[in-house]
């Protein structure tokens, strides 16, 4: 089964204060995970949290409606079926959305994230089950107890109450991989799995600037950084960065533009020629990081 | 493809396809499910998710095209995580629960629970006593909210009436379900939160227990002086040899974790609190079946029974019940659930 770096050696070395995780497949490819921030957790929880109250009242008012429509005598049935549904709502919505494919709530889907196991196994049942019982003490503990006693405790409880909270919630800013105590219990964390899109292949253009050939002092000016900004550059094509680019780059390298060269054409073929000098480079296993690498 | 002189876009143009083909298949299975995927299909993904696979690997070596590695990669946890994801059905996963989870959950946390129904007896026992001796006592061990006519000073007849609900019977009936539906989701927090307070070295998971069996023998107290030991018993045990297993379960799942965090042994703190979490999970999951049926008893079976010596039996039948289906010995279920790819 797939290793994360944490849990292969007995003492593990301290988690990079990067987000991002190593994750060996069995394959023995590395994934380079990268966690989620605690703003998108918090969001996403946010979302998840609105969804249930929306539910909740929609629910309500169904039932209140069946219980004119029935004259009260469905009163029984009626609030059997709310406090069920209530419960279920509280305490398996966040389970049952984990436990399917996607691993997720539709809060965290909305803002591509996923639940993981922690040493890159297999998310099982019982996790998913754990890190969720544990929102019992982190969220709805306090908050039952704060709203259903409120007009009956003294500012001391309450204020415990709220630091009782702020622990809970803090939590996960406090620790490297930005745990909440669940996912601590658990042996989870939550993961990006952004959907990217394959975006077009900015060196496969239909070539029509082949007249500009660059210098080996030309192409030795930027290292791969750069040339991974000027892809971006390429990518949104913001007609005045890409003159302040091309300016840029002609003054760097000392090239003076012909009659009708264009800024986007020049930028082009100097991409390609850049791209093609690195990645010639890092067949030979050179890898230059950026303009300032000179080894 | 002369136009194409990198090597790199010569590799993404012989690959693509696939990608695509990955893509188009993964979004399918994860909006809907891997039921959605034809059998061809379902054996084209490991290839396709290895190839993608290989693919990173050759885009990170030799490839500077930014978008292209950044695609690869999440295209590639994507696929990892369908590949090496969950596999069973829900269904599945419910049956093997219940035939071998959760009873194994409950034989592997036995020190743990014998020490929750000790602390709850010691509970029971320590506020009958301090009741007996001075009815003041009740009042401290008691919720106001719980008391509902049961207090010391009650005459005997109101305690009765209590405990066999005669005279707004009719009323009582049409609400039953509703009561027990209350009841279930009540308790089901108080189990949950047994179970998440162990998380604090089980200290408090251990006075709620303790607590628990106090409030349990002040009621007990208060009844057996007025003679009507035997009634509040059947009242008491129709539903609270469910209740007060799941309770102790609860308490003994909790104090797992908090053991774990304590005492971790060879682990690191937080491996070990999440080997033993994910253990306990089931075992609480298992509690909240219990605290279901035990809803239902309480609010079902004791308006309905009110004969004392047919509380007594079912909650002898169900003590049995309980006792044989999570300790009896059994055999190892057949095979861990799917391979791992």
């Amino acid at each position: 089964m797939a290793k994360a770096k944490t849990a292969a050696s007995p003492k593990p070395a301290k988690p990079p204060a990067t987000l991002e995780r190593e994750l060996i497949t069995p394959e023995g490819v590395d994934l380079r995970l990268r966690l989620a921030e605690a703003s998108e957790r918090a969001s996403a929880f946010l979302l998840d949290a609105a969804i249930i109250v929306g539910v909740l009242v929609a629910m309500t008012i169904v039932m209140l409606l069946a219980l004119l429509a029935t004259k009260g005598h469905g009163g029984s049935a009626i609030a059997v079926l709310w406090l069920f549904g209530s419960f279920v709502l509280r305490n398996l919505y966040f389970i049952l959305f984990e436990l399917t494919p996607k691993a997720a709530t539709p809060g965290k889907r909305i803002l591509g994230l996923r639940v993981a196991a922690r040493n890159g196994g297999r998310l099982t049942a019982d996790a998913i089950f754990g890190r969720n019982a544990m929102r019992e003490l982190e969220v709805f503990l306090p908050l039952s107890f704060l709203f259903a006693h409120a007009q009956d405790i003294d500012a001391v409880i309450a204020l415990a109450g709220a630091a009782w909270c702020a622990v809970f919630v803090f939590f996960p800013l406090f620790n490297r991989d930005r745990l909440r105590v669940g996912d601590l219990v658990a042996g989870t964390w939550v993961v990006k799995t952004p959907k990217l899109k394959l975006l077009r292949d900015m060196a496969s253009r239909p070539d029509d600037t082949r007249g500009l050939v660059f210098s080996a002092a030309q192409l030795d000016a930027y290292g791969v950084k750069e040339l991974q900004v000027l892809e971006q550059v390429l990518r949104r094509y913001d007609a005045k960065v890409v003159a302040a680019v091309a300016a840029r780059i002609r003054g760097k390298i000392g090239w003076t533009a012909s009659d009708g060269e264009g800024d986007g054409d020049f930028l082009d073929a100097y991409y390609r020629a850049l791209r093609g000098r690195l990645e010639g480079r890092l067949l030979f296993g050179r890898r230059r990081k950026d303009k300032h690498d000179q080894g | 493809m002369a136009e194409l002189r990198l090597k790199s876009s010569r590799f993404r143009a012989e690959r693509e396809a696939d990608w695509l083909k990955l893509e188009k298949l993964l979004t399918r299975a994860e909006t809907r499910s891997a039921s959605a995927l034809s059998d061809d299909e379902l054996i084209a993904l490991p290839v396709l998710y290895r190839s993608a696979l290989s693919s990173l690997s050759v885009a990170r070596a030799t490839s500077l095209d930014g978008n292209l590695v950044d695609y690869l990669e999440s295209l590639s946890a994507r696929a990892y995580f369908f590949v090496y994801g969950t596999r069973t059905s829900l269904v599945g996963r419910i049956g093997r629960f219940f035939a071998h989870d959760w009873p194994a959950a409950a034989r592997s946390t036995w020190r743990e629970t014998l020490v929750c129904a000790a602390l709850m007896l010691m509970g029971i026992v320590l506020a009958y006593v301090m009741v007996n001796q001075d009815p003041a006592w009740f009042q401290s061990f008691v919720p106001g909210q719980l008391v509902e006519g049961r207090g010391p000073d009650a005459s005997t007849e109101q305690l009765r009436q209590t405990l066999f609900d005669t005279h707004h019977q009719n009323t009582a009936q049409a609400m039953l379900p509703a009561f027990a539906t209350f009841l279930f989701t009540n308790n089901a927090g108080v189990g949950l939160m047994a179970f998440a307070l162990g998380f604090a070295f089980g200290l408090p998971t251990a006075i709620l227990e303790f607590y628990n069996g106090c409030t349990l023998g002040a009621f007990l107290a208060v009844f057996i002086s007025h003679g009507l030991g035997y009634e509040a018993g059947g009242w008491l045990m129709i539903h609270g040899v469910t209740e007060l297993t799941a309770t102790v379960l609860a308490g003994a799942a909790g104090m797992k974790i908090g053991w774990a965090v304590a005492f971790p042994g060879d682990r690191t703190r937080l491996d070990a609190a999440a080997a033993e979490g994910r253990k306990a999970a089931t075992l609480m999951a298992g509690v909240l079946v219990m605290l279901f049926c035990a809803g239902i008893l309480e609010g079902i079976g004791r308006q309905m029974i009110q004969d004392t010596v047919v509380r007594y039996a079912i909650a002898a039948t169900t003590g049995v019940f309980w006792l044989v289906y999570l300790y009896a010995p059994r055999r190892a279920p057949k095979a861990m659930e799917g391979g791992r790819g």
